[in-house]
């Protein structure tokens, strides 16, 4: 009867001894894991210009309706976006945008710490998102 | 009595008073801390360096958070019990030694008794004293008419009666060796060996009982979280709930003082720290294992609980006394 009680108390004290696997979060972060879907961003071409074509496909696809985009067409007949809008606090990050982007544009960076003070905070407009994102070759 | 000796009475008692509420201020802290490390966290680190301020601002919180009076409480009791609970604890420091007779590192002529006032039957005021304590839950839990308070209540009071008799019967052996209930007298008994050696099995029955007494896991039913909210002090709030709290803890020193004095020998040590120090390690090691006992077992149920106490605690404690007695008897 007193053997397993003073095995506890062994192991609480052995315990106790050890050191705490405590992470202070906001001062010491863990990072995110590679294939984490985390905040949008948009690639853009090696000139600067936004790589999204408008296709649409984004906004049709997002589940919870978070894309909301303005088609606009070019001197040059090219679509580009007028307005991009991706609402970060209606997304679900299911990575739906990525997978069916044709071009590439949009993607889901490991970002993710996603609040904000207020909610337009995390309405992330094309300007945005495409400082965000990375330079493709 | 003279007026200078009324006031060195009222300094000695502020000087307990204030130690005492510093060290119970402190000892959640302590508390936190240790069962933190022993679940293998930090426990409180912002308010302060490694979180010692902590209890500082918990006492701020508590003093301005706002006094809620429920509508069906029974006033009287629901103001009383909170005084009720806390003044029998600080009494029993009116009788509760913390060192020998001392000068103070020479600041003071004569030598004085490092305690308030001392009684020829210390055991049986202090046992008397934690009896009255169980008034202040009982008519606290029973006074708010809420079926979780009232529940706390009452298991206070069976768990009291039940436990509070082993624990008197745990010291018996100690008494029966010293022949005294005079707690510096059974200090001084203890210049050879402490008193653990001759009472392995007293030691063990008064810590298990004093952990019942303090309504500390494995024995806190009264305050279950889990099950009963807060048990006793569900409808408390602010300094009401404080002064629960503060008994709460002040009867956790109380209780590891008087295991320190009967058992651990008090304040008697080598001699390379002063006695104090001796004092106040040996009464720390006594509160480390009482938190070291919440931090391992899971609580008791209510039946165990009963039958622990009425059918082996309370006969093994009856047989340590008629032992250590024949013992006694043939030795003398």
């Amino acid at each position: 009867m007193v053997g397993p009680l003073v095995k506890g108390l062994m192991i609480v004290l052995k315990h106790f001894a050890s050191k705490p696997i405590t992470v202070h979060y906001p001062k010491e972060k863990v990072g995110s894991l590679e294939r984490y879907r985390g905040l949008q961003a948009i690639r853009r071409n090696p000139d600067g210009s936004l790589k999204c074509v408008a296709c649409g496909l984004c906004e049709v696809v997002c589940p919870p309706k978070a894309i909301k985009i303005e088609i606009g067409e070019a001197e040059n007949g090219r679509r580009y976006p007028i307005s991009y809008t991706l609402d970060g606090y209606r997304c679900i990050y299911c990575g739906f945008c990525e997978d069916v982007c044709p071009v590439n544009a949009i993607y889901l960076t490991r970002e993710y710490e996603n609040v904000r003070y207020s909610k337009e905070e995390l309405l992330l407009d094309k300007k945005v998102l495409m400082e965000r994102g990375e330079i493709v070759k | 009595m003279s007026f200078a000796g009324l006031v060195f009475i009222l300094i000695k008692i502020v000087v307990v008073f204030a130690l005492l509420m510093l060290t119970v201020a402190y000892l959640t802290l302590l508390e936190r801390k240790v069962l933190a490390h022993m679940q293998v966290r930090v426990g409180p680190m912002f308010a302060g360096p490694h979180g010692i301020l902590q209890p500082i601002a918990d006492g701020i919180k508590l003093f301005f958070k706002e006094d809620i009076v429920t509508k069906q409480a029974d006033k009287f009791f629901y103001f009383l019990s909170p005084a009720l609970s806390i003044v029998p604890v600080l009494l029993i420091f009116a009788v509760i030694p913390f060192g020998d007779k001392s000068d103070i590192f020479g600041l003071l002529k004569e030598p004085i008794d490092l305690r308030i006032t001392g009684l020829r039957i210390d055991i049986l005021f202090i046992f008397a004293m934690s009896g009255l304590a169980t008034y202040g839950v009982v008519f606290g839990g029973w006074s708010q008419n809420n079926k979780y308070a009232l529940i706390g209540g009452l298991r206070e009071a069976a768990q009291l009666i039940s436990y509070e008799v082993a624990f008197t019967l745990s010291v018996f052996g100690v008494v029966l060796i010293a022949g005294s209930l005079q707690l510096d007298k059974i200090v001084a008994m203890q210049k050879d060996m402490w008193f653990i050696v001759y009472q392995p099995v007293g030691f063990l029955i008064f810590l298990t009982a004093a952990v019942a007494e303090l309504k500390r896991t494995p024995f806190d039913l009264p305050e279950a979280e889990s099950e009963l909210v807060a048990g006793f002090h569900a409808d408390y709030s602010s300094m009401k709930f404080a002064m629960f709290f503060m008994a709460e803890y002040a009867s956790i020193v109380a209780c590891s003082c008087l295991g320190t004095i009967l058992f651990l020998g008090g304040w008697l040590g080598p001699s390379f720290l002063p006695p104090f120090v001796w004092y106040m390690i040996k009464v720390f090691i006594l509160i480390f294992v009482i938190i070291w006992l919440r931090g391992t077992y899971p609580r008791l149920r209510y039946d165990q609980l009963m039958k622990f106490g009425w059918k082996f605690l309370i006969p093994l404690s009856f047989v340590n006394i008629f032992v250590t007695a024949i013992v006694i008897l043939l030795v003398r």
